[in-house]
């Protein structure tokens, strides 16, 4: 079977469907909800707050501490095996990596920022459904920031380029496919995640950055429509 | 280069939050809580745009409290040290009050320093200096400032603060007045309520109410019928004249609190 359309009917330029809400948890100092699809993820932020051990302290500025977890049971059937692993500790890092570029610590010497991201549902691209949670509940905590980082997996499936795969995708078997998970400061431009797996020619791959842009950049509508309806739903009561 | 229209994109006193343009052009001028790309305003916290004259400031609305020098604020002590206590004041950093600041008693050499403060008494203090790297030091000598007694301690959002003193301290008396206790608020959310137990739930009961509602107009008058539904103090009558007193000895403190969250503001 070639690939001639998507199977949930979608354009290629089309991200799935999202949803976006801040202040979920109550006793977090910052957090965010943030669906796209099926792909669920939570964010929880604390702090600044006091970092232990004592020798990871940074005296120049307050660090960002980032936590991903896949819950058990969120995956495809198959158990998810709960705690950390060699994949869950690097998307921790490429996180930690795609956030700090907006954040300004300054003002917290020897803090830290403790960033957890839990999924309890995932259909592919659940990096980027966690980093776009929590630049939102990073903002939700008042931490001073250029901009809400927004991210989105672009990538090919045999001969066709497309926006924000779901795991049928990633997985289809025919032609190949290519995954490119891109983070991107929307005022600037910047990228500040760029990974691949898989193949894909030059020219697919400047398409694929151009419409991961456009993408990103609905989706940072949404990511800050979720922290403005945290504040003025009451505003209208 | 062209020279452009400098335009305000975001409205005043309207949510902003990180990334969103507030204004084009360079005739506005960042302060607080905004930055400047290239020939754009931008936020850069979550908060409420105010805009006065050419000056763009976000005054933030969510997020923990950072110590300044100055504020009044309510501590508890978690370590004794040769020379003084540690404090939590609810932020990252720990805050040190020095034997020196605390009392002008005179203590002997190595005496038992928990005959003043032990750990988990609370405190009025003031910060008297907060140094680059943030260590904050503490003094309990001023008006107001003092170990606190009995009551119980609560916890709101720093930033809601100035709702819950109210213009002058009125929505704080109020509160006072209708439920009986004593409350000193400190500017880093820790709230100190002492009085009759029912007089003490009610008035948790309604900071939580301002704090969740703080955004609402006419916030004091609502507040004010629901005090007036649920008091514990009738109004103006005599037996509660005696325990009248102690709210006076209370008075100028809270002024003095008041009016430093009006400077804030």
């Amino acid at each position: 079977m070639t690939y001639k359309k998507r199977y949930d009917g979608r354009n290629f330029t089309e991200s799935r469907e999202i949803e976006a809400k801040a202040g979920v948890i109550k006793r977090a100092d910052g957090s965010a909800y943030f669906r796209i699809g099926n792909t669920v993820a939570y964010a929880a932020v604390y702090g600044p707050r006091e970092l232990h051990p004592k020798f990871m302290q940074n005296p120049e500025r307050g660090i960002l501490r980032c936590s991903y977890n896949m819950m058990p049971f969120s995956g495809q059937g198959e158990r998810v095996r709960p705690g950390q692993n060699r994949r869950a500790r690097e998307i921790a890092m490429v996180t930690e990596k795609a956030l700090l570029p907006v954040l300004n610590l300054e003002n917290y010497p020897n803090a830290v920022v403790d960033v957890f991201i839990e999924l309890p549902q995932t259909d592919a691209g659940s990096r980027c459904a966690g980093i776009c949670a929590a630049s939102i509940a990073l903002a939700d905590a008042g931490i001073e920031m250029k901009d809400l980082v927004g991210a989105v997996s672009v990538g090919r499936v045999d001969d066709k380029v497309l926006v924000d795969l779901d795991y049928s995708e990633e997985a289809h078997e025919e032609g190949g496919t290519a995954d490119i998970p891109i983070a991107l400061i929307p005022s600037t431009g910047e990228m500040t995640l760029l990974q691949m797996d898989g193949e894909i020619t030059k020219e697919q791959l400047i398409n694929a950055l151009n419409m991961a842009k456009d993408a990103i950049l609905k989706i940072n509508i949404e990511q800050k429509n979720a922290l403005k309806n945290k504040f003025e739903v009451v505003n209208d009561e | 280069m062209t020279t452009q229209k400098s335009e305000l994109i975001a409205k005043d006193k309207k949510i902003a939050v990180p990334g969103e343009i507030l204004a084009t052009g360079m005739d506005f001028l960042p302060s607080n809580g905004t930055y400047r790309l290239s020939d754009k305003i931008l936020a850069s916290k979550l908060g409420v745009l105010n805009v006065d004259g050419k000056v763009l400031k976000i005054i933030p609305v969510s997020g923990r409290y950072f110590p300044r020098k100055g504020d009044v604020i309510i501590g508890k002590v978690v370590d004794l040290n040769f020379n003084g206590w540690r404090v939590n004041i609810n932020c990252a950093y720990e805050a040190m009050l020095s034997v020196k600041d605390a009392t002008s008693d005179f203590i002997r050499r190595g005496e038992n320093l928990t005959k003043f403060f032990d750990i988990n008494d609370y405190m009025v203090t003031q910060i008297i200096n907060v140094t680059s790297q943030n260590l904050v030091d503490l003094t309990l000598k001023g008006m107001g400032l003092k170990k606190l007694y009995g009551g119980r301690i609560i916890e709101i959002n720093t930033h809601k603060v100035p709702r819950i003193i109210g213009k002058q301290g009125s929505m704080v008396s109020m509160i006072k007045e209708a439920t009986g206790c004593k409350i000193t608020v400190g500017q880093n959310g820790f709230i100190w309520i002492s009085g009759p137990p029912a007089g003490e739930i009610l008035a948790v009961t309604v900071i939580k109410k301002i704090e969740s509602e703080s955004h609402q107009s006419g916030l004091t008058d609502k507040i004010k019928e629901y005090l007036d539904k649920n008091r514990v103090v009738p109004k103006q009558t005599t037996p509660v004249q005696e325990s009248e007193n102690d709210f006076e000895q209370e008075e100028p403190q809270s002024d003095a609190q008041s009016d430093f969250s009006d400077e804030q503001e």
